[in-house]
């Protein structure tokens, strides 16, 4: 069966506007949440007015055009994706070999309203003709499969805050089905607009620490009060490994397996057993043949909501049993707030570079972790993974309408 | 007030520039759009909706396929203000 290694990393964040800033934000413990710096809070009576906003804007990057062309999320996703690709060493692949699946959990929210409120202000013969291409949801995968010629299929699996994960673990199928050599593969969102904002608090979703931003998203400790909305993109280039040292790629880990599962319980609330997000945690162990015993790290979805922090928690510990002692999470939404589309793409990212580089990120803002909390939190400061031998990590995205995806990485 | 056909060209680069990243001083009458600054029709389109908006005319799609040339262009606006 063909092998599939990580050959490239893109991404652009709260923390940074590449992954190496990225990273050394995450090993800092830093924060990038913030203060919206408009004017929402007062003129639409929101609840929140923070959010984890990019450190740098796509529009410092990109040139004019493109960002007239573009969606944000498809923007950040070409960012991304730009890293990604040059960091890969921009290989030369045959374009019917080469794929791309990049996610948003919304889609294009920013050019959708905008474009209501020309129908609204000016009337319908001002709406612009790129409006259709900037509004869907497949609109990032296909502007990445454009940038780098990809022939072989542009997807966009749609699953709220798994989007991000289900593409990579689709991307690495793809590639194992022999679809495709290299697949461009990740998510993105740029959802931090009063809409999906009053929304999100419309569920009682989003944490309300306004007076302290940086402070807001606490996975696993006993003041969490919600998830904190962030932006961003993250992008691998994933590569079967022949192809991959064929032309002298340098690796930077593998991708084993992937474990998709539906709760079939509630449209937004988890299953409180977390009988779903166990099994795909389960089968994506079973799927590369990785024994518990050999996982050490775990980069958790952990939102810092009161219900689902915990749940995903006793889950882990149902899974690796006794052996959790011995392994290390982190919840590095408490540094990057909640990507939604984005996230598990960033966080495999994440993930990736834990096990590359032997350290796994912090969690940050965990003053008093839960009680129930059995694992063993990466708190404030990085902490080291095993320094020898091959190692393997889960990286876990759950979503609204009960989609649970775990990821299996390993170090090369 | 309705704007001399120097000020419509000015105007019309300006919005070309902006859409394609072309710089404004390439944006001459005799320019084709298609085959002298390459603009594909989703983009002619914008550029359409956009310069309806700058110089408050209307041009109608069926119309649009008779602009060839930047300065087609320029007189359509020109004769459409008055």
């Amino acid at each position: 069966m063909t092998a599939v290694v990580v050959t490239g990393l893109g991404a652009t964040t709260p923390l940074g506007g590449d992954v190496p800033s990225t990273w050394e934000g995450a090993l800092a413990g830093k924060s990038g949440v913030r203060t919206l710096e408009n004017d929402w809070a007062e003129k639409y009576d929101m609840p929140v007015n923070f959010a984890g906003q990019l450190a740098v804007q796509p529009s410092e990057v990109l040139s004019r055009p493109e960002t007239k062309r573009m969606d944000p999320s498809a923007q950040m996703a070409i960012v991304a994706t730009r890293e990604a690709w040059a960091d890969a060493g921009s290989p030369e692949v045959d374009p019917e070999r080469l794929g791309s699946i990049v996610s948003s959990g919304i889609g294009g929210v920013w050019t959708l309203l905008s474009a209501w409120d020309t129908v609204k202000e000016k009337g319908a013969n001002r709406v612009l003709p790129l409006t259709v291409p900037m509004l869907m949801p497949n609109s990032p995968t296909a502007y990445v499969s454009l940038e780098i010629g990809a022939r072989a299929g542009a997807h966009a699996p749609v699953s709220a805050c798994a989007s991000g994960a289900e593409a990579i673990g689709m991307a690495y199928e793809m590639i194992r089905s022999g679809r495709a050599d290299v697949v461009v593969a990740g998510g993105t969102e740029a959802a931090i607009h009063p809409l999906p904002i009053s929304a999100f608090a419309a569920m009682q979703a989003l944490s309300k620490r306004n007076d302290d931003p940086a402070g807001a998203s606490r996975p696993y400790d006993t003041s969490r009060d919600g998830f904190v909305l962030g932006e961003g993109s993250g992008v691998l280039v994933l590569e079967s490994e022949e192809h991959a040292k064929a032309r002298g790629a340098r690796i930077y880990g593998r991708v084993l397996g992937v474990g998709m599962t539906s709760d079939s319980h509630h449209i937004a609330a988890p299953d409180p057993e977390g009988a779903g997000q166990t099994k795909a945690m389960q089968y994506a162990l079973e799927n590369a043949d990785v024994a518990v015993k050999d996982v050490c790290h775990v980069n958790a979805h952990a939102t810092s909501t009161p219900v689902g922090d915990m749940i995903e928690a006793r889950g882990i510990r149902g899974v690796l049993g006794s052996h959790a002692d011995q392994v290390l999470i982190s919840a590095t939404k408490s540094m990057t707030g909640h990507l939604l589309g984005g996230a598990g793409a960033l966080e495999s990212v994440f993930t990736i570079l834990a096990l590359d580089k032997r350290t796994a990120p912090p969690t940050i803002n965990v003053d008093n972790p839960d009680p129930e909390l059995e694992l063993d939190l990466v708190r404030g400061t990085p902490r080291p993974l095993p320094a020898e031998g091959q190692l393997a990590a889960i990286n876990n995205s759950f979503g609204f309408g009960g989609h649970n995806v775990a990821l299996v990485f390993a170090s090369n | 007030m309705a704007k001399s056909e120097a000020e419509i060209l000015e105007g019309l680069a300006a919005i070309v520039a902006e859409e394609t990243g072309l710089d404004a001083a390439e944006v001459q009458s005799a320019k084709s759009f298609t085959d002298d600054l390459d603009i594909d029709s989703l983009s002619m389109m914008t550029i359409v909706t956009l310069a309806e908006e700058e110089f408050d005319v209307r041009i109608p799609d069926e119309d649009v396929k008779d602009l060839v040339t930047v300065g087609d262009a320029v007189k359509y606006i020109e004769g459409a203000q008055s």
